[in-house]
């Protein structure tokens, strides 16, 4: 029990993930539908804007501020 | 024409996040309510001894196994939606939200890695105790998990605890337990759960049904009916509850989404709730039409619920459009001048402090701060602008506190019957139990369209419109992931539904 507790954990979890039925089909669609989140989605079509279009931190306060400021402007400062 | 084409990136985003999000509720309010309904099961057998509730806790186990999985990582898909389709916003909050968003993730994963697999695994592995402590940290953690994004929406709907950084473009947080506490918060984190836990309870009665008019594990489903009513019944008595503080809250915190799911356009003293009605199709803010063709009306009960008074006054969208001094409302008009003037004072403390003129800079922030709280006003082009969409707020509205009435006549009915135990020759019960879920789905569905279509066009309530939240994107990209999540969405759902239904075929005892 004492030199084997971080063992018996990970026994745990084998024999739980060994006997499951159901859930083998749940794991298999929980990590195709994780690769195509992550993978395949994030990577390839959900860039974070900001990121991706700028290199800092101010760079990115300064186009928020210009699409605040410049916006407003179109409308309604003319 | 530039116009026009930003206007349809934002609708297509909007299309999107709500597609998303609706999809993304399916599975969430059986995850919340189910967990506690296998906590109450469990609970019974480690009490009772009865082996019968063991079973009944484990067939429901295996069903919220099934949801759960579908429905994982569907929440993660509106952050990816945020980061590209509305990086203004995602950017302008990024100080309010990360906190709480970052506590979700770390206790959903704890959970998750810890207590999930003890509830899951454990059943012979663990003392009966430890295993039932995890099926309720699993109810427990679940519940809490949800309390920070609600906390964010519920920020989003009532901004507090913050200040504008003109100098970040961000909003910053100033007092960490404002945004916890506000009464919004509050009301959406109870109102939201809630009618999450009235949602699993519908779900059980329903596959229940179905076990009763195929006299079928009948023993197993007369008591799964039996608790799920009682926490049904409990559970529709505390969502009117929160509904009603919910109301309350929208009245002093968001006038405009009461007026708009009320249909009310001249404000009244003594105003009266529409029971039922039919909006006139053809309906304007600026015109005279009767706002209804056919409407049953509760004299005074709007104020009761707007004011709890009920000879107050209640404001009408024209009110909250052109204004009305007599009642000291002022309008959109008046707000839209002030916020006009933010915008103005923004642009000229950005200019100042580029140029290194500080006395003009600090002029300009000092200004800018008497009217900040207006700032987004300043993006609307006309005060009709701030209105949302009335019909469908009212009816997605009347159409949740109907069926929200009916909820607890069904629990009730059902719980009579399984006391007697005569549930089996109710047929017409059993054929009303089993259709109840789809009219618990579409309550809830209505519920989050009056919150969040009811705020339109907010994406921060009166701070940040959508149209300046959003992304310089191209519709024709959000066109393309739109379809996209539409496929994979529902392929998923068409893969939960087949997993869950050959489950219920199985059932609790096999074939």
């Amino acid at each position: 029990m004492n030199g084997s507790y971080p063992g018996s954990i990970v026994r745990f979890y084998v024999e739980g993930f060994r006997s499951m039925t159901v859930g083998r089909v749940l794991w298999k669609i929980i990590l195709l539908k994780l690769f195509v989140l992550f993978v395949i989605l994030k990577l390839f079509f959900f860039p974070n804007y900001l990121n991706t279009h700028f290199n800092t931190d101010e760079e990115r306060a300064n186009h928020v501020l210009d699409m605040m400021t410049r916006s407003a402007e179109s409308h309604n400062l003319e | 024409m530039v116009e026009q084409m930003d206007l349809t990136m934002v609708n297509w985003a909007r299309a999107q996040f709500a597609m998303t999000a609706m999809y993304h509720w399916i599975f969430v309010p059986l995850t919340l309510g189910l967990s506690f309904l296998i906590a109450f099961f469990e609970s019974i057998y480690v009490k009772t001894g009865n082996e019968e509730w063991k079973k009944v806790a484990k067939f429901w186990m295996v069903l919220f196994g099934i949801n759960f999985a579908i429905g994982v990582a569907t929440g993660i898909i509106l952050e990816f939606e945020f980061g590209t389709n509305w990086s203004n916003y995602s950017w302008m909050v990024g100080d309010i939200f990360g906190a709480p968003l970052a506590v979700e993730g770390i206790v959903a994963f704890f959970l998750e890695a810890t207590f999930f697999a003890v509830m899951f695994f454990g059943w012979d592995r663990v003392s009966k105790k430890f295993h039932l402590f995890s099926t309720w940290m699993v109810a427990v953690g679940s519940n809490l998990s949800a309390l920070w994004i609600l906390v964010a929406n519920g920020w989003m709907q009532f901004p507090t605890g913050m200040a504008f950084n003109p100098n970040t473009a961000r909003f910053e947080m100033q007092d960490f337990w404002a945004v916890l506490f506000s009464p919004v918060a509050i009301s959406k984190f109870t109102h939201t759960t809630s009618s999450g836990f009235l949602f699993a309870s519908l779900f059980v009665v329903t596959v229940s049904s179905w076990y009763l008019l195929k006299k079928r594990h009948v023993q197993i489903a007369r008591k799964s009916i039996l608790v799920a009513s009682v926490f049904g019944l409990l559970s529709s008595g505390y969502v009117a509850f929160t509904g009603d503080e919910a109301a309350y809250n929208n009245a002093h915190k968001q006038p405009m989404k009461l007026a708009a799911f009320e249909g009310l356009y001249e404000g009244q003293r003594g105003a009266g709730l529409v029971a039922a009605g039919i909006a006139n199709p053809n309906k304007k803010v600026n015109d005279d039409q009767p706002p209804f063709l056919f409407e049953v009306r509760i004299p005074g009960l709007l104020s009761i619920l707007a004011n709890r008074s009920p000879g107050s006054f209640v404001p009408g969208i024209k009110d909250l459009v052109y204004g009305n001094k007599k009642e000291g409302v002022m309008g959109a008009k008046e707000k839209i001048e002030k916020g006009r003037d933010a915008v103005k004072q923004l642009a000229l403390y950005k200019q100042a402090k580029k140029g290194g003129d500080k006395a003009a800079a600090q002029a300009a922030l000092t200004r800018f701060n008497q009217n900040q709280e207006y700032l987004g006003f300043g993006y609307l082009k006309s005060p009709e602008e701030a209105v949302p969409p009335v019909a469908t707020t009212f009816y997605a509205f009347h159409t949740m506190v109907i069926l929200g009435g009916l909820f607890p006549v069904i629990f009730l009915l059902f719980l009579v019957f399984a006391l007697k135990d005569t549930l089996v020759h109710q047929k017409w019960l059993l054929f009303l139990g089993v259709i109840s879920v789809f009219l618990g789905f579409v309550a809830g569905q209505c519920g989050w369209i009056v919150a969040e279509v009811g705020r339109q066009p907010w994406a921060i309530q009166n701070l940040l419109p959508v149209t300046v939240a959003r992304s310089n994107l191209t519709a024709g990209a959000v066109q393309t992931t739109f379809f996209m999540f539409l496929a994979i969405f529902t392929i998923l759902l068409i893969a939960e539904i087949k997993i869950m239904l050959k489950q219920i075929q199985i059932g609790p005892e096999g074939r």
